[in-house]
């Protein structure tokens, strides 16, 4: 069924609600934990819920393209958004991190990356962020032309690497991280069965458009 | 939950005690579910009344002790730091018995070297056990050496803060190791066992690696996720009400408790 296509002259407006919208969960937990308003271990609560929006972000990020295969439905216009706000929410996790938890002690941040696989492999998929987020703009895409593209593949091994994060950062697996590492499996398993998806799809096309020449050619 | 009468045990760390509503509202307790607020949303239904708790195994007389007898062993508050092994803690206000005081009841037989617990299984009342993902196998076990088991600071709590426990806690009783890894302190306890060989505990089994029988609090022993030299000390106050400390040996119990120890690596032994 074809969604009601937003006006062109909202689409702008759109994605600037957005990123209002997106970054609405950390803002308004920031202000409960700012004013004692998190019971229990604020601190953790607020880190772990950034690092949850980090991940969302990142599925919602790869499931635009998927969505326009299957669904019909183009999005693209909001990816650029959906991966800056992943961006932004791990650079808040880990400035969390640093900062709230850690308390800014060098020290044992360093240990953590250094011996924590599941902080080591986090650290590394923060840092593969990094030029996917600096890129993240026109001027980018044109100078970089192809090369844009392949660096932007980057983001499969850090959305793999982040819900592995996930998994290993807790005593045992529980249904949220299934659920999280299941989302990111399914979407980077879309990307090898996709070209063999669209040529299935082509060639279905060819056969049909194929029969409707001959067919008109017939009558 | 009721008030309790109990005399004072003498415990007291003299550090500033956890506020009710964070010791309350911030538990593991996996049979309500793997989050840290699940105990506290998910635990309405449990019923911790009426309740007994089997004591047998390797002992002269094995019988079963309702709530009142257990209660009658002498209620006492115990002020004790409680460090998780993800490295917060608390400073908890326990109100329980002796558990040497109850073994004592059942007259321990010689050959008994070791105490093991066991937690309830009631799905209907504990999201936790039932449905498709269960995180753990239950019952929840867990186990103590006899000595251990016996020493002064080991007690079976059966309220904080001056009333019973709530059911997020452990209701109606659970074992309190101050010395010793949140995790020990087993909940919602039905059985007690006196077995020669050293019992089962659930962390242990599931990650042998990560989780000791002892799980003595040590600073130098880190576990594979979290360094263990230091420890949030949760505290009402938002992001900048709680503290990190320097976490001590023992959980500060040493002069108490090292000695149970003597001679051995606390490290192959962790």
């Amino acid at each position: 069924m074809p969604l009601p296509a937003l006006p062109k002259r909202f689409h702008a407006a759109s994605i600037w609600a957005l990123y209002g919208l997106g970054l609405l969960p950390a803002v308004w937990t920031f202000y409960l934990g700012a004013t004692g308003q998190l019971i229990g271990n604020p601190v953790k609560i607020f880190e772990h819920l950034l690092g949850e929006w980090a991940l969302r972000f990142l599925i919602l990020t790869l499931a635009i393209s998927p969505l326009r295969d299957l669904a019909g439905i183009n999005w693209l216009r909001y990816r650029r958004a959906l991966g800056l706000l992943a961006f932004y929410y791990v650079a808040m996790h880990f400035l969390a991190y640093m900062v709230l938890d850690k308390r800014l002690a060098l020290g044992v941040i360093v240990e953590d990356i250094y011996k924590r696989w599941f902080i080591t492999i986090g650290m590394a998929a923060f840092v593969a962020l990094v030029p996917l987020a600096l890129t993240s703009n026109r001027w980018s895409i044109h100078r970089l032309g192809t090369g844009w593209g392949k660096l932007h593949r980057l983001i499969y091994p850090i959305a793999a690497a982040g819900a592995l994060h996930f998994c290993l950062a807790v005593k045992v697996i529980g249904p949220e991280q299934l659920i999280y590492a299941g989302l990111v499996t399914l979407l980077l398993g879309w990307r090898l069965v996709r070209p063999r998806y669209m040529a299935w799809r082509r060639s279905r096309r060819e056969i049909k458009t194929g029969f409707a020449r001959t067919q008109a050619q017939a009558e | 939950q009721a008030d309790l009468q109990f005399s004072p045990g003498g415990y007291d760390p003299e550090e500033e005690i956890t506020p009710e509503a964070d010791a309350t509202s911030y538990n593991n307790f996996y049979e309500f579910g793997t989050g840290k607020a699940d105990p506290a949303a998910k635990s309405a239904d449990f019923n911790p009344r009426p309740w007994s708790i089997m004591v047998d195994g390797l002992v002269n007389k094995p019988a079963e002790f309702d709530l009142d007898a257990l209660m009658a062993l002498g209620l006492e508050e115990r002020i004790y730091r409680m460090r998780c092994v993800e490295a917060w803690s608390m400073v908890i206000p326990w109100i329980g018995v002796s558990l040497a005081g109850l073994l004592d009841r059942v007259e321990p037989l010689g050959s008994a070297k070791y105490v093991a617990f066991e937690t309830i299984v009631r799905p209907d009342e504990m999201p936790g056990q039932r449905g498709l993902f269960q995180p753990l196998n239950w019952p929840y076990v867990e186990g103590l050496r006899l000595d251990e088991a016996r020493h002064p600071l080991t007690i079976l709590s059966m309220g904080m803060y001056g009333k019973t426990l709530p059911n997020q806690n452990g209701a109606p009783v659970r074992l309190v190791t101050p010395w010793k890894y949140g995790f020990k302190g087993i909940k919602s306890i039905v059985r007690i066992t006196l077995t020669e060989d050293q019992p089962a505990s659930t962390w242990n089994r599931l990650a042998p690696g990560e989780y000791g029988f002892y799980a003595n609090v040590n600073p130098a022993v880190d576990h594979p996720r979290w360094s263990q030299a230091t420890e949030n000390r949760i505290g009402g106050g938002g992001f900048f009400g709680s503290n990190d400390r320097p976490t001590l040996p023992f959980n500060g119990y040493g002069d108490e408790v090292a000695g149970l120890y003597a001679g051995m690596d606390l490290k192959a032994n962790f």
